[in-house]
């Protein structure tokens, strides 16, 4: 902010105090200062339109997901299909909504599943210690020492392609970056004085650790989810663009454009790509939007 | 009378500084006044909160950004004349140039004022450098006496360590030593023992009581604790939210507190050596809400003494005679009550 | 002039020779290369309803002590004779329900109002587990034993539905005491309990203390650096220099007839809050040696005026001297001699 902008709001301020106008407001500062950011805000609304699109995918078009029409192959964008269709003339906007709801699925299923484990690990080994916490810290350790993409890739020949597959070596792959985050937010929670008082009363590992502690670390895990989500959406295409994703047949962003692959689709059909990509790219960039609206506003030492 | 004999090097009048956080306006300094002598020590003493540090960080313009100075004046008698540091740029080269130089101020964590990647001696020398033209060499050996001057043992040896090799109280040290590196006239110290033993404490004092006297320094010391101010201060000025409500020597302000507040204070402590016995008064009430302030005397809703223009009024300076400042309508019939 | 001091008092609780150490961890593998000394030998009794001030510069464990005592750190060595209701038990060796129901008599308040109450959670709610751990499960009577409970730390009912954040920092600290009183504890730990309040707020609290001490019949240790505070509060004071007891005596004697020089110059090093007493320091050279090496010998002689040969190889003992018919407990070779003004 420019010093004279700053001191034109501070005069504001400073008139409406007097005024007595200015109460205490009942919302959290977190809250107005994630309402104040403008990106999150926009972050959010193109997210829940965009998830609103996919949910309400056959009220939005009258094509089938897989509806071959062998007599329109190709067609560019126009009346009949508003995105044009694909190689053997499947309805492109069509695919993208309901690809969507697979995608979305796959990233905010995983995310949530990969939350599900590393948390409730991270949140009783981070307050516990000891050889668990050990144990479990190597293991995930040995994990992220993989290149994500290549172990996903080893576990998809070995388990084979299919959505459930897909999901689960997600989880697989995704639990210990977040055993790690919560793990981390165990380890200064616990050294406050509330959990010291629990255990001069003798409450129970479990009781101090998913009902104390865990509460207070919520807003980092939320921002982690969010973020995870957009990561393995992105994984989702890569992976499904490399052929060992999500079976073919079944419709993805991944899989609408893994089309891509052929050169002549790629030079003269950009509307089976161009969009689904975009559609891609945005949704990733709003729910990083909202992530990163999150943390900032759960930050106090950001003034506001 | 010894309250002229000293030259005063800093004055600040009526200084009004507000926040502007959390989208509201918090009046953190109402009209504060107090000047400070060569060669004597003032302390400001409060509760947390009162306004303390916002007083210091004015002085030094190290205010944050939502902040600003509204009115009042803060001057500098420098060798060259008059400065008005309320009027320089926050982080302009003059106000930068009296930084360190002129005022030097001390914190109460000195591992925020230390960067922990430098060593102690690189850093003291970078202090030396930036406001003296001295070769590289002379800086280091400066800040070797620097710090034999501050009482750490082997110097030599322990300019070469990082912040973090330090204890507490030296890393204090060494931060009184950046401080005085290049002979400042005036020391800010905001609460520099807090966070120390009594025993540490001590050394420190004793260690500002000697630079006082030796470079006719004046010192601002922050603090909430009586004792400190009983042992430390020449000056008082005694601060409830945002007002300095009583100043004076310390043998006025303590002796013969005219504020209810000071007299509250008083009361309220257990003083060493009084015993098992002695009667404890808390003062009733909590400290206002910042942004919700009484209209009149701050103080009023928690006073004894309170009268109806209490609560309406903000009480003015009235000078006691000898430089003893009380804000209060009703000091007389205090004084008498008490007596 | 004294009352005869020596009723016979029953002892609550025996410490002997207890011992914390912390490994100190280094490297890749994490070898153990040595030991924080914490609590190093400490032997004390505490007697019922008294109040016990535990003084000292940071760092020598004082803490450590008061959680080893609760069982919040696991002792070395040494062991804790608890006079319960059905008779005398260690506690450092209790397992299962006999721990929980010793924590039932041993409690702690915290030094900082902000982290000892949990921001997540009303003020019912961080009463709700302990109040159910102890047997009170409906939550009709939950609330009427936490109405009555902040009625005792005089505040009023209606708090239990907010959140710590709309409390001060004095407000906070009585909500602490309220929850360690919710369990009927017969000893209380208080560590730092009023350090980090304002000055105005530090006398309710402890005036606050001293009331329930008598409704209650509580024993307190008292746990803080602050001189003045414990001058005000104890009964006796016990002087920790490096995890070591150096000084024990009843609270007026310790002051007038000092006789540790640790304690000497820890007491003149104090600011007093009365301009018309002006006394000489004691400066004392250097700082708190490290605990894990502590210097052989007493633990203080490298700071010490009075120290001789024999200071920097044999390790003084705590032993007990009479004064005034009152017993005085000091670990110093030389304070016979202090005492009577010898060794100046
Ligand atoms: N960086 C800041 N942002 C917003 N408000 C602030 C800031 N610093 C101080 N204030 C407000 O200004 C007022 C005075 O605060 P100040 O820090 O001067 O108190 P203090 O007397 O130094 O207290 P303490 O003894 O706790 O250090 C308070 O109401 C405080 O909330
Ligand atoms: N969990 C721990 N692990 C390792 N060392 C510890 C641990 N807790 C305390 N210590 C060490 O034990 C020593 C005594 O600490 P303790 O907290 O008991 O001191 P204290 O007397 O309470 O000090 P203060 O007045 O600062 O609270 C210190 O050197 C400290 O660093
Ligand atoms: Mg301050
Ligand atoms: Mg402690």
């Amino acid at each position: 902010m420019g010093s004279k902008a700053l001191a034109r709001k501070m005069d504001r301020l400073l008139e409406k105090e007097n005024q007595g106008l200015l109460k205490s407001s009942n919302i959290s500062r977190s809250l107005r200062k994630l309402t104040a950011n403008s990106l999150a805000i926009s972050g959010l609304v193109l997210f829940i339109i965009m998830v609103g699109a996919c949910i309400a995918a056959p009220l939005l078009s009258s094509y089938g997901p897989n509806a071959i029409d062998l007599r329109n192959r190709l067609s560019p964008p126009g009346s009949g299909h508003i995105l044009g269709t694909d190689q053997i003339g499947r309805d492109i906007f069509t695919r993208i909504l309901y690809g969507g709801r697979i995608s979305i699925f796959v990233g905010l299923g995983s995310a949530l599943g990969a939350a599900l484990i590393g948390i409730s690990l991270g949140t009783y080994a981070g307050y516990r210690r000891g050889w668990l916490d050990s144990i479990i810290m190597k293991t995930s350790e040995i994990m992220m020492s993989f290149p994500q993409i290549i172990l996903v890739s080893i576990l998809v020949t070995i388990v084979g392609q299919s959505l459930w597959n897909l999901i689960l070596i997600f989880i697989l792959t995704g639990w210990p970056s977040m055993y790690r985050m919560a793990r981390s937010q165990m380890l200064s929670i616990r050294e406050l004085e509330y959990i010291q008082a629990l255990q001069a009363f003798g409450i129970g590992s479990f009781t101090i650790s998913f009902k104390h502690m865990l509460p207070n670390a919520i807003g980092p895990i939320f921002v982690n989810i969010t973020l995870s989500t957009a990561m393995f959406i992105l994984q989702e295409a890569a992976l499904s663009f490399l052929g060992l994703g999500v079976p073919l047949e079944q419709a993805t962003w991944g899989n609408i454009l893994n089309v891509a692959q052929d050169l002549n689709i790629l030079r003269n059909a950009w509307w089976v790509w161009l969009p689904v990509g975009l559609v891609i790219t945005f949704f990733v960039l709003a729910i990083n939007f909202v992530g990163d609206g999150l943390r900032d506003a759960a930050d106090p030492t950001q003034a506001g | 009378m010894q309250h002229h004999t000293h030259e005063v090097i800093l004055e600040i009048k009526n200084l009004d500084v507000n926040f502007y956080t959390n989208q509201r306006c918090n009046k953190a300094l109402r009209g504060v006044s107090f000047s400070m002598r060569k060669g004597k020590t003032l302390c400001i003493v409060g509760e947390s909160g009162c306004g303390k540090s916002v007083t210091a960080n004015s002085i030094m313009q190290l205010l944050p950004e939502l902040s600003r100075i509204e009115s009042g004046s803060i001057t500098y008698q420098s060798k060259k004349g008059e400065i008005r540091i309320d009027t320089l740029k926050r982080n302009g080269q003059q106000m930068r140039r009296i930084r360190g130089k002129e005022i030097a101020m001390i914190f109460q964590d000195p591992m925020t004022a230390l960067n922990p990647v430098f060593t102690v001696g690189f850093q003291i020398d970078e202090m030396i450098r930036s406001h003296n033209a001295v070769s590289k060499r002379a800086a280091a050996k400066k800040s070797v006496s620097l710090l034999k001057d501050m009482g750490v043992s082997l110097p030599e040896q322990r300019v070469h360590e990082y912040p973090h090799q330090y204890s507490g109280g030296m890393r204090q040290r060494a931060m009184i030593a950046m401080a005085m590196a290049c002979s400042p006239n005036v020391l800010i110290a905001d609460e520099p023992t807090t966070a120390l033993d009594v025993t540490i404490q001590a050394q420190i004092f004793e260690l500002m009581l000697e630079l006082k006297v030796k470079k006719d320094m004046a010192i601002l010391l922050i603090t909430h604790d009586m004792g400190v101010v009983a042992e430390m201060a020449d000056d008082v000025a005694v601060m409830y939210m945002g007002n300095i409500v009583e100043s004076g020597t310390a043998e006025q302000v303590l002796a013969s507190p005219a504020h209810p507040y000071t007299r509250a204070l008083l009361l309220s402590i257990p003083v060493l050596g009084k015993g098992k016995n002695q009667k404890l008064e808390p003062i009733r009430g909590t400290t206002p809400d910042p942004y919700n302030r009484p209209p009149g005397c701050q103080f009023a809703p928690r006073c004894d003494y309170a009268s109806p223009v209490c609560l309406e009024q903000m009480p003015p300076e009235t000078d006691l005679g000898e430089g003893h400042m009380v804000r209060c309508f009703n000091y007389k019939e205090i004084s008498h009550a008490a007596r | 002039m004294q009352p005869d001091k020596n009723p016979v008092r029953e002892v609550l609780m025996k410490i002997e020779n207890l011992k914390t150490y912390f490994p100190v961890k280094k490297g890749v593998f994490k070898r153990t290369v040595g030991h924080v000394k914490a609590v190093d030998g400490v032997s004390l009794d505490v007697f019922r309803g008294e109040t016990l001030g535990i003084v000292g510069e940071s760092g020598c464990g004082k803490t450590t002590l008061g959680k080893t005592i609760l069982r919040l750190c696991s002792a070395s060595e040494g062991s804790v004779k608890y006079q319960f209701p059905d008779g005398e038990q260690d506690i450092l060796q209790l397992k299962g329900t006999e721990l929980d129901r010793a924590r039932k008599s041993l409690q702690i308040v915290f030094q900082d109002p902000y982290s000892s109450l949990n921001p997540a959670f009303t003020i019912f709610g961080s009463f709700a587990d302990p109040l159910r751990k102890f047997g009170v499960k409906k939550r009709k009577e939950q609330e009427e034993i936490v109405a009555k409970l902040l009625a005792d730390v005089n505040l009023p009912r209606d708090y239990m539905t907010r959140y710590p954040n709309e409390f001060s920092g004095g407000q906070r600290q009585r909500i602490g005491i309220a929850r360690a009183l919710s369990v009927n504890p017969e000893l209380i730990v208080c560590d730092e309990a009023v350090s980090a309040l304002d000055v105005s707020i530090q006398a309710q609290v402890l005036k606050l203390l001293k009331k329930l001490q008598n409704e209650h019949n509580l024993t307190y240790l008292f746990i803080t650096h602050d001189l003045s505070v414990v001058e005000y509060v104890a009964d006796r004071i016990a002087v920790m220099y490096l995890g070591k007891v150096v000084e024990l005596a009843e609270t007026d004697e310790l002051f007038k007839h000092t006789l540790h020089p640790y304690t000497k110059a820890l007491l003149s090093a104090i600011p007093i809050a009365d301009i018309t007493r002006k006394r000489k320091r004691i400066p004392l050279q250097g700082d708190v040696p490290s605990p894990v090496n502590p210097p052989a010998g007493c633990p203080f002689h490298p700071r010490c005026k009075y120290c001789t040969d024999r200071c920097r190889t044999d390790a003084p003992l705590l032993t007990p001297g009479t004064s005034e018919g009152q017993i005085h407990y000091v670990s110093c070779h030389h304070a016979q001699e202090i005492a009577e003004g010898r060794m100046e």
